[in-house]
């Protein structure tokens, strides 16, 4: 007989490029960076804009609102942190200001999922880092 | 006037190493193996070549290196390449461009990868991410924190996508693993040779929904090299050649960014326009289909993206077994990466050869005048294509 060992999951340790996003999510705001040349909103944290390759960005809070772009039902154990919780659902957000997400939804059942559903933004504390989850709207 | 690379070169040789699980041999080893198997196959001398374009796989196990292994001096054109399962395709292409170019005659392209430990899963070559330390730094670390691990996820996103918008149904899948197998049965290179029924489609364990394991390709260890040489000099070597008459390439970009459609319209649709062009033909030209399958979505959306039949329609078109051994478009004619053997793009090249060669056997599609070969990679994010004739004209 073998014993799983309760292995943590890999959650994120926020970088200096990252950091305005996991401080953000810490007080519930979805961050994303926005052009100051051209106003282009891009998904953290890249130094250059995608569109017209400024450095010049700010920090913009998103709405928190978008829809579910696609989404699968994950069967293999890729990773024992995850062998409790297969099947789960694997979800990329549109956000209501372009960029997309990748995410899971909570509050909701695996078959009750469809692409294009309306979802908000919803957070998962950690000790010492918070990510952002979508449930439905 | 015909475009200036259209028939310039041939495919004179090809090379290939036991593939599936093959254990005892490094890439390199492999790749020397490939090559020397495709030099005597072309009718060549090894101090014929004067170029060697490399592509290491997943495994990264070959080098620049590989020149000082192989022995190979004063060559003309060298370099390691990586643009994924497109990679094949583009080291042809830019063969073909040197060659045409007078940079070089005899070219060597040579993919090698030894992904497969003895007694580890065949998917943890391609994990991606399921390795990640404890706490990967920065955004990245929302991949792992959901779970969004593997090759497999993207292109399940990709598949659930299509199917939301066009009504692409899970038999439309099966129906394309099936009729791979049907090949794969008639190819004694092939790793499976099992008959699989929709019944075993269907069976088949979930990977991640919409992917059974059988939508899945295999992975495997193993080597394949190619000679491109002048169309000039072709006839008079050992093969029938296989004449270049097309190229394209396609990347459409982040995935991530606003308005990107890459689920469902690929690079294909670029590379599509310029290969067609330059071979001065259309989608009711190609006479057979050697796409690149990594997943068996890949292939539905692949044949929407060269015009065989409109956005959306992929489903139905695959239906009926029109891809199949006796159907009206024959594809993947060895089985491809989902049922005989995975070596990137030169999965779809080797078979594309081997038909263009007419030395298909008991699988040969009488006929062959217009081969097209595509290459694809990371998710759905590169994209190369080759359009290969035995005519030279």
């Amino acid at each position: 007989m073998t014993q799983e060992t309760i292995v943590p999951k890999p959650l994120p340790e926020p970088d200096e490029a990252s950091r305005p996003f996991f401080d953000g999510a810490r007080q519930g705001r979805l961050m994303l960076m926005k052009c100051l040349t051209c106003g282009t909103v891009r998904l953290p944290s890249r130094r250059h804009c995608d569109r017209c390759l400024s450095q010049e960005s700010e920090w913009v809070a998103a709405s928190g609102r978008g829809t579910v772009r696609t989404f699968g039902i994950m069967h293999q154990r890729y990773h024992a942190a995850f062998a409790n919780d297969i099947p789960y659902n694997v979800t990329v957000v549109e956000l209501e200001e372009g960029p997309r997400l990748p995410t899971n939804l909570i509050g909701i059942a695996n078959g009750e999922i469809r692409v294009g559903m309306e979802v908000v933004v919803d957070w998962e504390h950690h000790d010492d880092v918070t990510i952002p989850r979508f449930r439905p709207a | 006037m015909a475009h200036p690379l259209r028939g310039a070169t041939a495919i004179t040789g090809l090379g290939m190493t036991p593939m599936g699980r093959v254990f005892g041999r490094s890439a390199t080893e492999l790749a020397a193996d490939a090559i020397a198997l495709a030099i005597a196959d072309a009718g060549l001398e090894k101090e014929d070549i004067d170029g060697l374009l490399i592509n290491a796989g997943v495994s990264q196990g070959l080098t620049l290196g590989l020149q000082n292994y192989c022995g190979f001096a004063g060559l003309k054109l060298l370099n390691n390449m990586n643009a994924a399962g497109s990679t094949a395709a583009q080291m042809v292409q830019y063969a073909s461009m040197a060659i045409a170019a007078g940079m070089a005659r005899h070219v060597v392209c040579v993919f090698a990868d030894t992904p497969l430990s003895e007694g580890k899963s065949a998917g943890a070559a391609y994990g991606m991410r399921a390795n990640a330390p404890s706490r990967p730094r920065g955004m990245v670390g929302l991949y792992t924190a959901a779970g969004y691990f593997g090759a497999n996820t993207p292109y399940a996103l990709a598949a659930r996508r299509h199917m939301d918008l066009y009504g692409t149904k899970q038999d439309h899948f099966g129906e394309i693993a099936v009729a791979q197998r049907k090949w794969a049965v008639m190819n004694p290179l092939a790793q499976m040779r099992d008959p699989m029924t929709m019944e075993d489609y269907h069976a088949s364990r979930w990977i991640i929904e919409p992917l059974h394991l059988l939508d899945c390709c295999l992975v495997s260890n193993g080597a394949i090299a190619v000679i491109v040489s002048p169309a000039s000099n072709a006839k008079d070597l050992r093969q029938p050649p296989v004449y270049v008459h097309g190229m394209g390439q396609g990347h459409p970009g982040d995935n991530n960014r606003a308005g990107s459609d890459w689920e469902t319209e690929t690079g294909a649709k670029l590379a599509a326009q310029t290969a067609y062009a330059m071979a001065g033909i259309g989608p009711g030209d190609v006479s057979i289909c050697e796409l690149y399958d990594c997943y068996t979505y890949t292939v539905l959306v692949t044949l929407e993206d060269y015009g065989f039949c409109g956005k959306g329609e992929g489903g139905p078109f695959v239906e009926g077994g029109r891809l199949g051994p006796g159907g009206a478009l024959p594809t993947n004619t060895g089985g491809g990466e989902l049922s005989a053997y995975y070596m990137w793009g030169m999965t779809p090249l080797s078979e594309a050869i081997i038909q263009g060669r007419g030395a298909g056997g008991e699988r040969q599609v009488a006929r062959n005048d217009v081969i097209l070969c595509t290459g694809n990679g990371g998710n759905l994010s590169y994209h190369g294509c080759l359009i290969l004739s035995p005519h030279a004209s």
